[in-house]
Formats: C-alpha cells, sequence, structure tokens
C-alpha cells in the first residue's frame, strides 16, 4: 500500500459497501413493529381549508391514525423555525409569518401537506388518504416573482403586505449613484436565474421511533446535519429535550442543500411514533420531491457596471428579486443577502457596490439554498454582465476581466461588500484554464465548426466563492441563529487504531476516506486503522453538519485540532514513560520521541499506557487518549478559479452540444486530488443543467408543471461532456490545513461559461443575452426570428 | 393472494404478492435486498435496474407476478461468493465513479448488460447513449464513462476465460 495522507488519490472506503448493495439508507432501515405514514398534500396553489373530513379514511383497512393540523396545535406544536434572521433597510426585522407542520387554515402552495395517514402498510395508508376529503374555498394565488410585487398581487399571508419578506440593501446608494453619474459608460443587463428542483436521488425519508420504556425518541432521516435537525426539531417544534432525542442521518444519497432543512415530515413521524407507540416511516415518492423539497435560485435581478473609459470597473449597482416561495425554510433569508450580495465583488477590484434584495413570498414551494447558494446567483450575474460590457463597449473580454481583477499581491483583500478575502491567484488560473482550453485555438475550431454547417461559440467564466461561512460571532451578528464551528472528536483506542468523530456528515463527498487521510498525515495512523463515523447524535458530540463546502475546512480543522490535543497529551505521556521532559518529545510519523536519541514509542504504546495506567503520570494526567475539539474559523475561505465552456449549436433545431469543458480552480490544499476532480465533475454536470435544460416552471395559477423527471429535464451522460478539470491552489490563510472547500465550485463557475459560449455561438444572431435554460426551443425561436432580419441586412 | 416463484442471486423463493406489487418492493421489502433502489416513480431514473434472465430491466416497471419463473441478479449477486467484486465493481471504485452511492447499483447492472451487449467493444458515445435511462445526479458522469470502458475488457477477457 503506497501512500495514503494527504494529496494522495486514496480509493474510497465507502465503495465497497455502496457497490455489493450494501449502503444504509434511511429507506433500507426498518423499525420492529413499524407503521407508515402517508401524507395528504394540497392540491391547490392557495386555498381557505373549511373542512377535513378524515370520517372515512380513519375507517379504512388497516388505518391506526389520521391526523390534521389542529391536532398538532391543539398540543402547541410549534411550526417550522427559520434559522436566519434578516434586517430590512429600515431596521425591521423581516416577515417570519407561521409555517405549520401540517396546514392550519389555508394551504399556501400545491404540496402543502394536510394531513397523515398512519396505517399498517403503505399501501393502505396511500388508500386511505385518498378517501381524506378536504372542503377548499379557492383563492387567487400567485406564482410569479414580479406578479407578487406589483401593486395589488394577491398576499400570501395576511399581515405581510405587497409579499415582502425583507427589504435589505448593502452598500451606499448615495455614493454608488455619484460614480455612475460621473462614468464613461454605464452597461446595464436585466436577468432571471432560473428556478431549479435540487434532485438528490435519494428521495427524503424519515422515521420516528419512541421507545416506551425510556420515553426516548429517535428520528432515522435523510439529513445533511443530524444535530441542527435534533436542535430544530426538539427544542422548537415538539418540545423534546436533546436528551430525549437521538438523530440518525445514516447513507444519505446525495443532498446539494435540500437536505439541510427541517422539514415537516421530520417532525410529524417523530411526533406521531409518540402519539401511537410504534415507529412511524415516511417515504418521499420522487412526485411527492418536487413539490415538497426546498427549490433552488429564482432571482430576477437588474445590473448596472459603471466604467471608466479604459474599461476599469468603477461601480455596481444592482437590485434583485429573490423567490422564497410560501414559508421561510431553514435558511432561505441568508441565501439572497450574505451568500449572495455579499459575493458581488467576485474577483474584481470594483471599488463601490450597493445591492438591494427584495425577499418575495409566492404560492411554491420554499426556495433555500442548493449547491452554491446565492454564490451561483452571484457569479451568473457578474460574469454575464462582464460579458455583456464587453460586447457593448467593445473591449475584449478576457483583457476586461484581467485588467478588473485583484492582484494575487493585493492578499487579504478588502471588498466594499463585507468579506476580506485572504487567499486568491486570478490571473494564473485563468492563464491555466486558457492554455488547458486552448483559447488561442478556438477560431479555428469555430471556422471548422462552420464548415459542418455548426454554429461553435466559447464562453469563460473568472468567479470567486465563499465557504466554511463563519465565524459564528459574525454570522449571529448577521443573523444567523446558530453557530458555525465544528466538532471532532479523535478517539485513540488502547491498541492504537482511532475511529474519528466528526460533526459533519457526508452524503457523496467521501469523508470516510478523506477524514481517515487527515489522520494518516497527523497521527501516522494507518489508513486501514482509521475509521469515521458521522451521522448519529447519540455517538458524535455536536456538529453543525455540511453544506456550503465547509466539511474540510472546517470539520477537517477541527480534527486537526482535536489531534494536537491528543499529539499534545501523547508527549506528556512519552515525557514520563521515556523519563524526559516533555518539552524534549518529538512527534512525528506516528512516534515520540526524545529528541537527539534514539529513544522512542509508538503511539500504541502511547495509548496502551493510557488506557492502562499502570506506569502513568497519574498526578497529574488522566487516563486514555479521547480528545474533542470545536473549531471556531476566523474568516469564510474564497475558493475560485475560471471555468471555459465550448458548445456547438446546430441552428436547424437549435439544440446546443457541450463540446469542452475546462475547469481550473483554486481549492487550497487538497487532501484527495480523485475526490476533488469529482466533486467538481459533479459540480459542472449541475451548473450545465442549469444553464441548458433545468427550469422549475409553475403555470400563472400556481400550478407546478415542471412535477416529474418526465416535465423536469436531468442532465443525462448524453448531455454533458468530457471535462478537463484541474487546480491551482494558493492556501486559505486562516485554517490549519489550508484547504477552501470544492463542493460548490463547479455548480458555481460552469453556469455562466456555458450562456457565454451559447451567447458567443450566437453572435452572428444579434444576441446580447438570453436567460437560462438555453434550451432548443429557445434557441430555435432565437434564430428563426433573426434570420429574416440577416437576410434582409 | 397470487404467489410468485422466482430465483434471485441463484437463491429459489416462492412469495405472496399482491397483484400490484412491483418487482422492485418484492426485492426490497419481501426479500429484504435492499441494495436495489427507488429513485423515482415514472421509471426514468434507472436505480432499480436489476437483470431479468440476463437483461437488465427497471425492476420499477415490472409487476412481481411477471418475474414468475425468471431468474433474477441485483447487485447484492454480483460479486464473487468469496467477496471478490465483479470487474464492473471494482473500475467504479478504481475510477471514483460513485459519489452518495445510491444510483450505483442500477448504474453498474445497466453497465453490466451494456458491456455484456458489446462484446466487440464501446466508444465513449455508445456508452453515454447506453447509460440514457440511468440518472446519476453526483459525479456527471465522467468517471462512470471512463469506469465502463476500463471495465470492458477486463470483463470480455474473463468471459474469454
Amino acid at each position: 500500500m503506497g501512500f495514503q495522507g494527504i494529496g494522495a488519490s486514496v480509493r474510497r472506503k465507502e465503495d465497497v459497501r455502496f457497490l455489493s448493495g450494501k449502503g444504509n439508507y434511511t429507506d433500507d432501515i426498518n423499525r420492529p413493529g413499524q407503521l407508515y405514514a402517508v401524507i395528504k398534500r394540497s392540491d391547490r396553489p392557495h386555498a381557505k381549508i373549511n373542512g377535513i373530513d378524515i370520517a372515512a379514511a380513519s375507517a379504512a383497512p388497516g388505518v391506526v391514525r389520521v391526523f390534521v393540523g389542529a391536532d398538532l396545535a391543539a398540543e402547541e406544536i410549534g411550526g417550522l423555525p427559520c434559522g436566519w434572521q434578516i434586517h430590512s433597510k429600515d431596521g425591521s426585522p423581516m416577515a417570519e409569518p407561521p409555517h405549520p407542520v401540517l396546514a392550519v387554515g389555508k394551504v399556501r402552495h400545491v404540496g402543502d401537506p394536510v394531513a397523515v395517514v398512519i396505517a399498517e402498510t403503505k399501501q393502505q395508508a396511500k388508500n386511505a388518504a385518498e378517501l381524506i376529503e378536504i372542503d377548499y374555498s379557492d383563492l387567487p394565488a400567485v406564482a410569479n416573482l414580479t406578479d407578487a410585487v406589483v401593486p395589488g398581487a394577491v398576499e400570501v399571508h395576511d399581515g405581510v403586505p405587497g409579499n415582502i419578506c425583507y427589504d435589505w440593501v448593502i452598500g451606499d446608494k448615495a455614493v454608488v449613484d455619484g460614480v455612475f453619474a460621473g462614468a464613461a459608460h454605464v452597461v446595464k443587463l436585466d436577468l432571471v436565474n432560473n428556478r431549479l428542483i435540487p434532485n438528490a436521488m435519494e428521495p427524503r425519508v424519515a422515521i420516528g421511533d419512541f421507545d416506551t420504556s425510556s420515553g426516548d425518541f429517535t428520528l432515522y432521516t435523510t439529513s445533511q446535519n443530524p444535530h441542527v435537525i435534533r436542535l430544530l426539531m426538539g427544542a422548537f417544534v415538539l418540545h423534546i429535550p436533546e436528551n430525549k432525542l437521538r438523530v440518525v442521518a445514516p447513507d444519505v444519497g446525495g443532498g446539494f442543500g435540500s437536505k439541510i432543512y427541517h422539514y415537516a415530515e421530520e417532525a410529524i413521524v417523530t411526533w406521531a411514533a409518540g402519539k401511537v407507540r410504534r415507529p412511524v416511516k415516511w417515504t418521499c415518492e420522487r412526485s411527492e420531491s418536487f413539490m415538497s423539497d426546498a427549490h433552488g435560485r429564482d432571482h430576477v435581478s437588474t445590473a448596472e457596471m459603471a466604467l471608466d473609459a479604459e474599461g476599469h470597473f468603477l461601480g455596481l449597482r444592482i437590485t434583485t428579486l429573490a423567490n422564497m416561495g410560501a414559508y421561510l425554510s431553514t435558511f432561505a433569508p441568508a441565501v439572497p443577502t450574505y451568500l449572495y450580495a455579499t459575493l458581488l465583488a467576485g474577483v474584481y477590484k470594483t471599488p463601490v457596490i450597493y445591492v438591494n434584495v427584495k425577499a418575495v413570498f409566492t404560492n411554491t414551494v420554499p426556495v433555500d439554498a442548493y449547491r452554491g447558494a446565492g454564490r451561483p446567483e452571484a457569479t451568473f450575474l457578474l460574469e454575464r454582465l462582464v460579458d455583456v460590457i464587453a460586447h457593448d463597449t467593445g473591449f475584449d473580454k478576457v483583457d476586461l476581466r484581467r485588467k478588473n481583477f485583484i492582484p494575487a499581491d493585493a492578499f487579504p483583500y478588502q471588498t466594499p461588500v463585507a468579506l476580506q478575502y485572504d487567499s486568491g491567484d486570478y490571473q494564473t488560473t485563468l492563464r491555466v484554464a486558457l492554455a488547458n482550453a486552448d483559447w488561442e485555438g478556438f477560431e479555428a475550431r469555430r471556422a471548422a465548426a462552420k464548415g459542418r454547417g455548426k454554429l461553435r461559440g466559447i464562453g469563460i467564466s473568472t468567479y470567486l466563492e465563499a465557504c466554511g461561512i463563519a465565524p459564528s460571532a459574525v454570522v449571529g451578528s448577521l443573523g444567523a441563529r446558530a453557530g458555525l464551528y465544528e466538532v471532532a472528536e479523535i478517539r485513540v483506542h488502547p491498541t492504537g487504531s482511532v475511529t474519528v468523530f466528526t460533526g459533519t456528515h457526508s452524503h457523496g463527498q467521501g469523508h470516510e476516506t478523506t477524514l481517515a487521510q487527515l489522520v494518516v498525515s497527523q497521527l501516522g495512523v494507518p489508513f486501514d486503522q482509521v475509521e469515521v463515523v458521522h451521522g448519529d447524535t447519540a455517538k458524535i458530540p455536536f456538529g453543525m453538519g455540511t453544506y456550503g463546502s465547509r466539511s474540510l475546512a472546517v470539520g477537517g480543522s477541527a480534527m486537526v485540532k482535536a489531534m494536537d490535543k491528543v499529539i499534545a497529551k501523547g508527549k506528556k505521556i512519552a515525557a514520563h514513560l521515556m523519563e524526559a521532559s516533555v518539552e524534549d518529545i518529538e512527534f512525528a510519523d506516528g512516534k515520540f520521541t526524545v529528541a537527539g536519541t534514539d529513544k522512542s514509542k509508538a503511539l500504541a504504546e502511547i495509548s496502551l499506557a493510557a488506557y492502562v495506567p499502570h506506569n502513568y503520570p497519574i498526578e497529574e494526567l488522566e487516563p486514555g487518549l479521547d480528545e474533542t475539539a470545536f473549531y471556531d474559523p476566523k474568516n469564510f475561505t474564497f475558493p475560485g478559479g475560471c471555468h471555459i465552456a465550448e458548445v456547438e449549436i446546430d441552428p436547424e433545431t437549435g439544440v446546443v452540444e457541450m463540446v469542452n469543458f475546462t475547469a481550473v480552480d483554486d481549492v487550497g490544499r487538497v487532501v484527495n486530488p480523485m475526490i476533488v476532480e469529482g466533486q467538481v465533475q459533479g459540480g459542472v454536470a449541475q451548473g450545465i443543467g442549469q444553464a441548458l435544460m433545468e427550469a422549475c416552471n409553475y403555470d400563472p395559477s400556481g400550478q407546478l408543471l415542471s412535477g416529474s423527471f418526465m416535465d423536469y429535464t436531468m442532465p443525462r451522460a448524453n448531455d454533458i461532456p468530457n471535462m478537463s478539470v484541474a487546480t491551482e491552489n494558493t492556501m486559505c490563510t486562516h485554517n490549519p490545513l489550508g484547504s477552501k472547500g470544492c463542493g460548490e465550485v463547479g455548480a458555481i463557475g460552469s453556469p455562466p461559461a456555458v450562456i457565454n459560449a451559447v451567447v458567443d455561438a450566437l453572435k452572428e444572431y444579434g444576441v446580447r443575452h438570453l436567460d437560462m435554460p438555453a434550451t432548443g426551443a429557445k434557441l430555435w425561436s432565437i434564430i428563426q426570428a433573426a434570420r429574416p432580419l440577416m437576410a434582409a441586412e | 393472494m397470487p404467489q410468485v416463484t422466482l430465483t434471485v442471486n441463484g437463491k429459489q423463493h416462492t412469495v405472496d404478492v399482491e397483484g400490484r406489487t412491483l418487482l422492485v418492493e418484492l426485492l426490497r421489502e419481501k426479500l429484504g435486498l435492499t441494495g436495489t433502489h427507488i429513485g423515482c416513480d415514472t421509471s426514468q431514473c434507472g436505480a432499480c435496474v436489476v437483470h431479468v434472465d440476463g437483461i437488465s430491466v427497471k425492476s420499477c416497471t415490472q409487476l412481481a407476478l411477471q418475474a414468475d419463473g425468471t431468474s433474477v441478479l441485483t447487485i447484492e449477486g454480483l460479486a464473487e461468493a468469496d467477496g471478490t467484486l465483479h470487474p464492473m465493481q471494482e473500475m467504479f471504485r478504481e475510477h471514483h465513479a460513485l459519489q452518495c452511492g445510491f444510483c450505483t447499483p442500477g448504474m453498474v447492472m445497466t453497465a453490466v448488460d451494456l458491456v455484456q451487449s458489446h462484446p466487440d467493444g464501446l466508444t465513449e458515445k455508445e456508452i453515454r447513449e447506453g447509460l440514457e435511462g440511468n440518472l446519476c445526479r453526483c459525479t456527471g458522469y465522467h468517471n462512470i464513462v471512463k469506469a465502463i470502458a476500463a471495465a470492458h475488457p477486463l470483463m470480455h477477457a474473463k468471459a474469454a476465460e
């Protein structure tokens, strides 16, 4: 076995299990005596509930109980809490209307849960749910973001005038307006960031279990952050203290953000298990996922850049409408503010920026973070705007970017929108990407494509994002209702093997491998003797989970701190055993050595002494070698890079073929290059999906049109090209690993690169901008409309 | 209740099923073979692909009763009895062709059939087209395509032994 520490493409520990059908996903778990829950959901976008008749359903074969919203309200079960409070520009707190677990009085989106049937079998529960009669009075509905803010629009919630959740600003408008007044060029762009449905391949599942002897509840759930769910559901919804509530998130089949949030079904099965005193299992069907998993994106923006005569960016002015859906999902308010507007400096030294964001309620599924969360929206806006500036002013699009980059020697760099970047080298990622993509050779490829009757285009995106959102005190001051540290426990067992307990959660990222590699490098323990445990509040001290590419940068750093403690304690034990002073003990390659001598003790000898403390400094040191660390980062991390897309469009059909994709990312220290490449490839595929095919559509009445995989286009193998993926890394300066995060870069950097390529391919058709997705139908229409004009010229 | 008799991973089972029971439900709920997954309800995602008499089939699209008398191979039956992985499983591991693992059983079963039915070789385009019925949200397919291409010569060399 070769080197398996930091930097090695170690094959994954988890793979044999997954490849043999031995994964343990939540739906694979069945509890003795288990009942099945089926949720009756609203088929109306907006309606008053006059009454719910559950008599027939309750009497149906196999039915144990039917619950409606009033049953939970009678027990003072709380609504689903929101984890982030934003304040409007006038200082008032955001509108935070109740989000009942089961609808009370009104339904506000198609898919809003109204009742739950608990029965002996899934089929019986399903049959009975069909017998529930809900007497609705339909209300007018509003699904479209821009429709929701016109005067006189239907209001989704009483007491939320104009559907405005908050009206938030960052930057000084007067200063920015002044810059615009004196600018040589002003370029304006209206754009939409299309609404998406995350669609992790594993649908959500929740199993509530109640131990009648101890009174303990257990929730098995498809979550990215079991401790967060325990906190939110226990403290705010069901009023179960942490010591009586265990949350287990076993193998989870993809998340992409959609499994961060506390969902109604988790509370329903846990509460119902206590009522019926038997386990209750709910398994989401895919068509239910479409109308109950939090959606992503859905922004409408106007962006304006002021430039001087040489093309330097002088000021940026943006207004954005952000769709919240019908209720506030757990982290929804943070996405279009602190994960979006603060990123709008991007990689550029734009000196002044003003952003106004209005968050808006509509009769749609709640919208929250989806892979990238705010940062893809910021990147799409900026990188489209830069290309449109090039289009309108005649500056070269690459030179324009180079000219405005924050230089590599300017770090730490304070942006005008609150963030301070610690490191980066945007000229290098650009230079390497241009070389890897053979940018210079493109015109020859374009000419060759033209000979084949194809329109070929190339597009670039130079992006920056922020990961590992922190520190806790700062996010608290910005409205977060939680800390954003991470926790690790390193348990060195008596004979020297190690179990890592991490508060992060792996749902595809490969933590069982990557985090073990950290132990190999720092403690010198062989890879096969390291086990990584995650996803169970009964085993792990605490944790904030996995999202925002935080697991390595924050969770890995917590491990480094805990291992530092292990080494520090081990040195004291070693000093005692080798009769040396602690200051003279060195630790390397799994051995404690007395400096300048050949006296040494292996970690396993030290751990054995710690657990069998016969010869041990017991007066000054406790037995055992098991250390826990909480790590609260000093800052975000700032990955960035350059993505280049190359497309060919068939002018007869409008269909886009992705022919090349090149990514050069700066993700800081790479622990496992194979896994990093895989993360980027997957993110890019989601970005290509957003750019070319994915769209969540509602009709004007609020009915969900894209409600299944037959209506919502997912990228398939044939839609995605082979990708050239590389890294050019600068180290994060404030965490001990130097890692920045790689989980979202693909989905953040790629959509504007793809659209810039499509626009470039269509330049002879007079296209300045088009909104995502660039479907064949949309492009065919553009080409058809332009042809007569071109013929007339 | 009607009965179905079928062989799954070499072992014969006789099971009572409702007429509406799907093959995937029989495998997961009656036989406890939870390696075969359910990712959608419209036969789009392919997480449930198994082999029925050697042909890859979406087991959410077939009634359990239709499998009467057949021989079914699931992901649990693909490796050798001693645990040695099938070349396709091995290549998926080698080329990091899986992340969350949820689509993986169906993807592997589809890939095995694809390679078996193309003894003379597979181009990248043929592999990508052959995966049309399987969705993966994690990998971007890049490494899945690589793994299948790498498994092709190994599987056919093995078959020639």
